[in-house]
């Protein structure tokens, strides 16, 4: 039980994580915490992941991927004292603007309170809505931060977790009980359009509702989506929608300090050529330079493709079991584009504190589904839908002086675009986001001193996630929960005795949140280590 | 090759007839075909019991083609079947056959089959059933090609105690040097011929693999070798009473693919089938092992044995309980016949422990029906020891030449 | 005041439609008066045999009888009544090149055809049967039950709670996994555990989108597929095809076995208003004035039509509006009845095939049809649409002359409120001609045998069938409208928030097609509540 950080490393560790993103990182150090040795290797020349700040232009700095923290439980935070390792925040409680055509704007501020600009009919809808969503979340809420259930064991744990559930809903109270189960299984464009009058509200939160999916909001299930995303979000407390001072990297950062902290051996530039089998257990990892390290442990961030296909081999497992991870659903939809700008851009007269909020192009849940529509093609949305944040208007050291940085997610992109990702596409699209920017900013165009686009496939390659799937697996109701990622490995165990897995393809998903790891680790403890 | 010579469409004519089919025709008395794996195949030439009796007492020509046959190939093809089948591989030699078992990841058995290993890279499986999807699904992550060739190859067994005399007159020097399980490549008056020494009848016998365009010829020049010494072709029905003697298990009679299962507890591992011997839990990791061994720690709760009926009606389907009253239910019948050769009642059937130990008496529900009329026997049967019959004959090498 | 007076009839059933004619069946053959009261002149509702050009039968409607419960056609003596269900062989979907994918009952023939387009594929088509069917057998005795209410603890439905939960668990660990994958996944996604090859995929598809507001890549279409197997599973031959006579043979035997039990049926009697009387409901008033009472009425209009035109709202309270209000019955396909003058030839079938006497499609990929669902989205009917098409005189001899045949043609899809306004006569022609156009480019002599046209809109089929936006299934088959969502969580066992008003249609558990369980069901729970034996 080694585990203090010394010159010479031992050579078998209790465990070793593969993957130094914020999953990785949390579960590491919660296990170091438990008295474990533990090794983090990372293939990337920095920890951090998907959760990662670096240059794009010169002078330039974004949060490459993920770019608002607002899914990570606050009691994580404190947990594992992120604070004292150095994580600030340039903004917390950041709004959400809505723009609309001709030039109308809708912001919500406040949870629970209506924007100014919602209709009567809206705004009386929208407290009853709000409260009665954040009560359905806080049911799925305590789901997230335990494993699921397994089905048909005769574990009295399990037996138990699913008695958890069922007792929480009945605890709804008959009336909220009823509608939570008409509508968890429903779209969200019908619940939104039943519910509210104005379609620039409709969009906002139908955004919500399909980040991360491979659907638009008609799609069935999507109500699910858009809970689960709210109930990460009450998970994290007060400061949904934060800023983490020097973007999303700094959180990672202060991930790694709080890692090291607890004795926990970080090799960075260690990319995993394989996991080793020893007498039908993982028995350690074989790095690509050739370095051979064992331990008790192996506990995967990476996504589940990568983990048993490429790391572990087919050959360790059953073909059912192969068949259901080569069917896990992990091409991405979303893109990333990143703008350096030489001054901020003019939303209208919108000005700090909206300015610096969450900036939301998704007019209309017809638009929303317009967007999608193509991507079922492979082909790209003339129009996307767009959450763009500036955030140099909160931390301004990201650009040089007086200039600022755009990023924005892009949804809905397609991973394969029948003309593969080539140069023409590429500027296509581009075309495409700049125009639909240019429409509610004015002269970004002529502001612009250089731009990156980042597709799925860009994705995949720079972060080595299958598909480039930011949830490593697509969000839906049959890679949800009890069957996330595949049936036979829902509960951080794998079918291969000692390896475990740790990342977004695990219950509850993808997110900034890492609730994957913290179970993940809790789980290694619990089948002891 | 398409063996479909006539132009018939798929719609008007499902089945596919072998290369042998138009000499099958002139000798079947009957007219009794049958459907066999997307072939029409002969059920019965003449009689069942004559066809049998040559089993045992001269030669047979079976015509094996519908026989499903798969070609592996590649860097990884031992290691995928390693993973694969649950006997272990990588002790097969090249000019080697052997019998195994394949399992979903539950340990449930899907099909049995024969690997031949052709080369150190080459294999063919044959296999009772199609199962392309599962062949392919279970190459994910080997370099491997996995290809049906079922119309590419007729086969042939020929079985029986002067078998080995025939395929000698027949042309095929050396055959005699064929050990059980082992394969060989022969010149047939110029037309290339594998010859595995295997079969489906517990007897000597051996099995030709040959190009469809060879086939009458080879079919006409056997015929006329054999002919002085007793050589008949046989239908399934013969080849079904020799297989049960030899404790051979049939799929879809004594067990369903797991493939194919719709309710529960239909699925069969192959501890339950009394198949333990071929599942090598010292081999790296193969599909279903490791509910297997859990399975194996936990005990089998029921299992496929051999059954000695008494009298001699066949136990057809045949319910079997504990106790003569018919109270407590402890398995069925799968297999059953008179066996003309030991002259013993003989069934196989699947057995709820503890009933299922060698030596246990349990009672057989046997309906008859005698001119139209259905009688109820309830008669005893003792677990035995399989196979029923396994003559000294059939691992002889070189083998007697009658 | 008739409603004053003493009850003339122990039950009103409103509408009859076969679920209606069900109910009222299976009511009568317990010993209640039973009046069922019809506004078209004709019985049938949406299950009709229609004379409209010529000696032509058009199945004008629904137009195979393919869930049909048999434990129904068997209870209440359909075929003595003269119910006669034809099978038909196979079925096929042309492409645009000129190949085609049959449907062979033979299994050999099936897996020759599908190894045509793809070796692997004819051999996944066994593993994806086996795992239909397993959720058939997991589902079939659901549909003749009565959902629970899982917020309730009254012991039926903690019993009945318990029953699923145990059939559930029985399938063990991988299956139940399987089964809840199944139920909300993607017909598309499903499909492409199996297959590979695009035409297989596109052709199994076909059903998941028949009818629905939803395309096979929309979650929640997958078990839609099971359908196909229902009619296998029942292990009874004949539980698939065509009912001799067009499907008004189905309602025709349900009213003569109605008679034979002392029940009525009065035609041409629209229901202004079901009438209410101190929360329970008494009778109905007709458009002519009459009123008619009865201790129970049981409606089997969809439930948008009975709580929001037919019961005072005085009567109801205000969530149950808002949530019938909410209830999704989507208008999404269309239907033409043609006539033809001979049997029209399709190159891409061969010679002698069956197919032609099957039910026929036009698609190459999946990615077509749910382009034909993304214009449906944009309130347009489908450019390239998916049809359903079948002739069944070519099988019954009653449906055409000798010689001449009758096609139906169902058409997916098709909106109710079209984006460019409302639909007018020419509009309704266009898209009658789309159709005819999509089949005439896989069969030259198509629009010459031509010689009468019957093209029903959504739009048409509610005004003269009365489903609301003319939706064959009284409300969409999505996961929160089914089970004991359907209609109205709280209210999916039959009952409704007025005493003695139940509800038989399709809106109700199980749901859709031509298979009498919510009748069945609903008269069971009204024979109960009445105490009497079922």
């Amino acid at each position: 039980m080694a585990g203090t950080t010394s010159s010479a490393p031992p050579a078998r560790y209790d465990v070793i994580v593969i993957g130094a993103g914020h999953n990785g990182l949390v579960c590491a150090t919660t296990l170091a915490r438990a008295g474990r040795s533990v090794l983090v290797v990372e293939a990337a020349a920095e920890v951090g992941g998907m959760a990662i700040t670096r240059g794009f232009a010169p002078g330039y700095r974004v949060s490459a991927c993920a770019h608002l923290l607002h899914q990570m439980p606050l009691a994580v935070i404190r947990e594992l004292g992120l604070a004292e390792h150095g994580l600030e925040f340039a903004a917390t409680a950041l709004p959400t603007t809505a723009f609309g055509p001709e030039g109308r704007a809708l912001t919500l501020a406040r949870a629970g309170v209506p924007g100014e600009a919602f209709t009567p009919h809206d705004a009386a809808a929208w407290p009853a809505y709000h409260a009665r969503l954040g009560r359905f979340a806080g049911l799925l809420q305590g789901m997230l931060a335990a494993p699921p259930p397994r089905l048909g064991t005769d574990a009295w744990s399990d037996k138990l977790a699913l008695a958890k559930v069922g007792l929480k809903l009945r605890l709804l109270g008959r009336r909220d009980m009823r509608e939570f189960l008409r509508i968890v299984g429903m779209n969200a464009y019908d619940l939104l359009a039943d519910e509210f009058e104005s379609s620039l509200l409709q969009g906002a939160l139908g955004f919500d509702a399909v980040l991360g999916t491979n659907f638009g909001p008609r799609a069935p299930g999507t109500v699910l989506t858009l809970l689960y995303r709210l109930a990460a979000e009450s998970a994290a407390g007060s400061m949904p929608l934060a800023q983490p001072r020097g973007g999303l990297g700094a959180l990672t950062l202060a991930l790694a300090r709080a890692a090291k902290a607890a004795g926990v051996t970080i090799r960075t530039s260690a990319p995993v050529e394989r996991i080793t089998v020893a007498a039908d257990r993982a028995s350690g990892i074989v790095l690509a330079c050739g370095d051979e390290i064992g331990a008790e442990r192996v506990v995967s961030s990476a996504d589940v493709k990568t983990t048993f296909l490429r790391l572990l081999g087919a050959e360790h497992l059953d073909t059912g079991f192969v068949r259901r991870v080569d069917h896990l659903r992990s091409r991405g939809v979303a893109a990333k584009i990143h703008l350096a700008l030489d001054r901020a851009p003019k939303f209208g007269a919108l000005a700090p504190p909206a300015l610096g909020g969450r900036l939301l192009v998704s007019p209309s849940l017809d638009y929303l589904e317009r967007a999608f529509n193509p991507t079922k093609y492979g082909e790209c949305p003339g129009e996307p839908a767009l959450e763009i944040t500036v955030p140099t208007i909160n931390d301004p050291a990201l650009a040089p002086t007086g200039h600022h940085v755009l990023s924005a997610i892009v949804q809905y992109a397609p991973y394969a675009p029948a003309s593969g990702w080539n140069d023409a596409a590429r500027r296509a699209f581009t075309e495409s986001i700049l125009a639909t920017l240019e429409v509610h900013a004015p002269g970004i165009r002529a502001s612009l001193m250089g731009c990156e686009l980042l597709t799925p496939l860009d994705l995949e390659r720079e972060f080595g996630a299958t598909g480039g799937h930011w949830h490593h697996g697509d969000l839906a109701f049959d890679q949800f929960y009890m069957v996330r990622p595949v049936p036979g490995a829902s509960q951080y165990a794998t079918p291969m005795a000692g390896l475990y897995l740790c990342g977004a393809s695990c219950h509850p998903g993808g997110g900034v949140m890492g609730l994957a790891g913290r179970n993940a680790a809790r789980r290694v403890l619990e089948q002891g280590v | 090759m398409a063996i479909d010579r006539t132009p018939v469409p798929h719609f008007r004519k499902p089945l596919l007839d072998t290369p042998f089919h138009d000499r099958a025709r002139e000798l079947s008395q009957n007219d009794s075909f049958v459907p066999w794996a997307g072939y029409s195949t002969v059920d019965v030439f003449t009689s069942a019991e004559q066809e049998y009796f040559a089993i045992r007492n001269a030669a047979t020509l079976f015509d094996l083609t519908p026989m499903v046959k798969y070609r592996i190939t590649g860097a990884d093809a031992e290691r995928y079947l390693n993973r694969l089948v649950t006997r272990d591989v990588r002790k097969l030699k090249v000019g080697r056959v052997s019998y195994v078992v394949w399992c979903n990841d539950a340990g449930h058995i899907i099909d049995d089959g024969t690997i031949f290993r052709l080369a150190a890279e080459d294999f063919r499986l044959c296999t009772a059933e199609r199962q392309l999807d599962w062949l392919l699904d279970s190459a994910l992550g080997f370099d491997v090609r996995v290809e049906e060739v079922t119309e590419q190859i007729a086969a042939l067994a020929v079985q029986g105690p002067t078998s080995c005399y025939i395929l000698r007159k027949f042309g095929l020097a050396g055959v005699e040097q064929l050990k059980p399980f082992q394969l060989a490549e022969f010149d047939a008056h110029g037309r290339p011929l594998m010859v595995s020494r295997t079969g489906f009848t517990g007897d000597l016998g051996y099995e030709l693999w040959m190009s469809p365009e060879h086939a009458v010829t080879v079919w006409d020049e056997l015929m006329a070798a054999g002919r002085t010494r007793g050589l008949r072709a046989i239908g399934s029905q013969a080849l079904n009473m020799a297989r049960i003697e030899a404790g051979f298990l049939m799929p879809n009679v004594d067990f369903v693919s797991a493939e194919h299962t719709i309710r529960m507890n239909r699925d069969r591992t192959p501890l339950e089938l009394g198949l333990g011997w071929l599942v090598d839990f010292d081999k790296p990791h193969f599909n279903g092992r490791r509910a297997l061994l859990a399975q194996r720690a936990a005990g089998v709760r029921r299992l496929l044995v051999g059954l000695d009926v008494d009298g001699n009606k066949p136990a057809h389907h045949a319910l079997l309980y504990a106790d003569k009253d018919g109270n407590r239910e402890v398995g069925s019948v799968t297999s059953a016949m008179w066996s003309p050769t030991c002259k013993r009642n003989l069934a196989l059937a699947i057995i709820d422990a503890p009933y299922h130990a060698t030596g246990s008496r349990v009672w057989a529900d046997i309906y008859l029906n005698r001119e139209l009329v259905w009688e109820r026997r309830m008669v005893a049967a003792t677990v035995v020891e399989r196979p029923f019959f396994a003559p000294e004959r059939r691992r002889l090498t070189p083998p007697a030449d009658r | 005041m008739a409603a004053s007076s003493a009850p003339r009839h122990d039950v009103i059933v409103v509408g009859a439609g076969h679920n209606g004619l069900v109910a009222a069946c299976y009511m009568a053959r317990a010993g209640l008066d039973v009046l069922v009261v019809e506004r078209n002149d004709y019985i049938g509702g949406a299950a009709v045999s229609r004379n409209l050009f010529e000696d032509y039968t058009y199945s004008n409607c629904s137009y195979v009888c393919s869930l049909l419960r048999p434990e129904i056609m068997r209870a209440l003596e359909l075929p003595r009544f003269g119910l006669q269900i034809i099978p038909y062989d196979g079925g096929c979907t042309m492409m645009r090149d000129g190949n085609h994918l049959a449907l062979y009952d033979n299994h050999d023939a099936l897996r020759r055809e599908i190894g045509r387009h793809s070796r692997r594929d004819a051999e996944a088509y066994d593993r994806y049967s086996r795992d239909v069917i397993r959720q058939c057998k997991f589902i079939r005795p659901l549909l003749m039950r009565e959902p629970p209410d899982p917020t309730s603890f009254k012991p039926r439905d903690l019993t009945e709670l318990l029953y699923l939960g145990q059939r559930f668990h029985r399938m063990g660990e991988a299956r139940m996994y399987d089964t809840l994958r199944f139920w909300t996944m993607s017909a598309a996604d499903f499909l492409d555990e199996y297959f590979e090859s695009e035409i297989v995929k596109a052709h199994f598809a076909g059903s998941s989108i028949i009818g629905t507001a939803l395309g096979p890549r929309s979650p929640g279409s997958a078990y839609v597929l099971l359908h196909h197997y229902m009619g296998d599973i029942d292990e009874t031959v004949g539980a698939w095809g065509f009912a001799r006579g067009g499907m008004g043979a189905v309602t025709a035997a349900l009213t003569a076995s109605l008679r034979a039990s002392g029940g009525e049926v009065r035609t041409g009697a629209p229901v202004e208003r079901i009438l209410v009387r101190n929360g329970r409901s008494c009778g109905v008033a007709l458009a002519s004035g009459e009123e008619i009472a009865a201790k129970v009425v049981v409606s089997n209009m969809d439930v948008k039509r009975t709580f929001l035109e037919s019961v005072a709202p005085e009567h109801l309270p205000e969530d149950f509006l808002t949530a019938v209000r909410r209830f999704k019955i989507r208008g999404s396909s269309g239907k033409l009845n043609i006539a033809l003058g001979g049997l029209p030839t399709f190159p891409s079938i061969p010679d002698g095939a069956p197919s032609i006497r099957g039910d026929l499609h036009i698609t190459d990929t999946i990615e077509m049809m749910e382009r034909a669902y993304d214009d449906w989205k944009e309130g347009r009917w489908s450019q390239a649409p998916y049809v359903d098409m079948l002739m069944p005189s070519q099988i019954d001899p009653t449906m055409a002359a000798d010689g001449k045949h009758y096609m139906s043609v169902f058409v997916q899809y098709c909106p109710y409120e079209l984006a460019d306004g409302p639909w007018t006569d020419a509009k309704r022609d266009a898209f009658g001609n789309t159709v005819i156009d999509a089949i005439a480019r896989h069969s030259p002599d198509f629009k010459g045998l031509i010689r009468h046209a019957e093209v029903r809109t959504p739009w048409d089929i509610e005004r003269e069938v009365g489903l609301t936006e003319g939706n064959i299934f009284q409300g969409e088959l999505t996961m929160d409208q089914l089970l004991f969502n359907r209609p109205v969580p709280g209210y999916a066992q039959y009952r409704t928030p007025v005493k003695g008003l139940y509800l038989s249609g399709s809106s109700t558990h199980p749901g859709g097609g031509v298979m009498g369980a919510p009748g069945a069901n609903c008269a069971r729970r009204v024979l109960t509540d009445l105490g009497r034996s079922a």
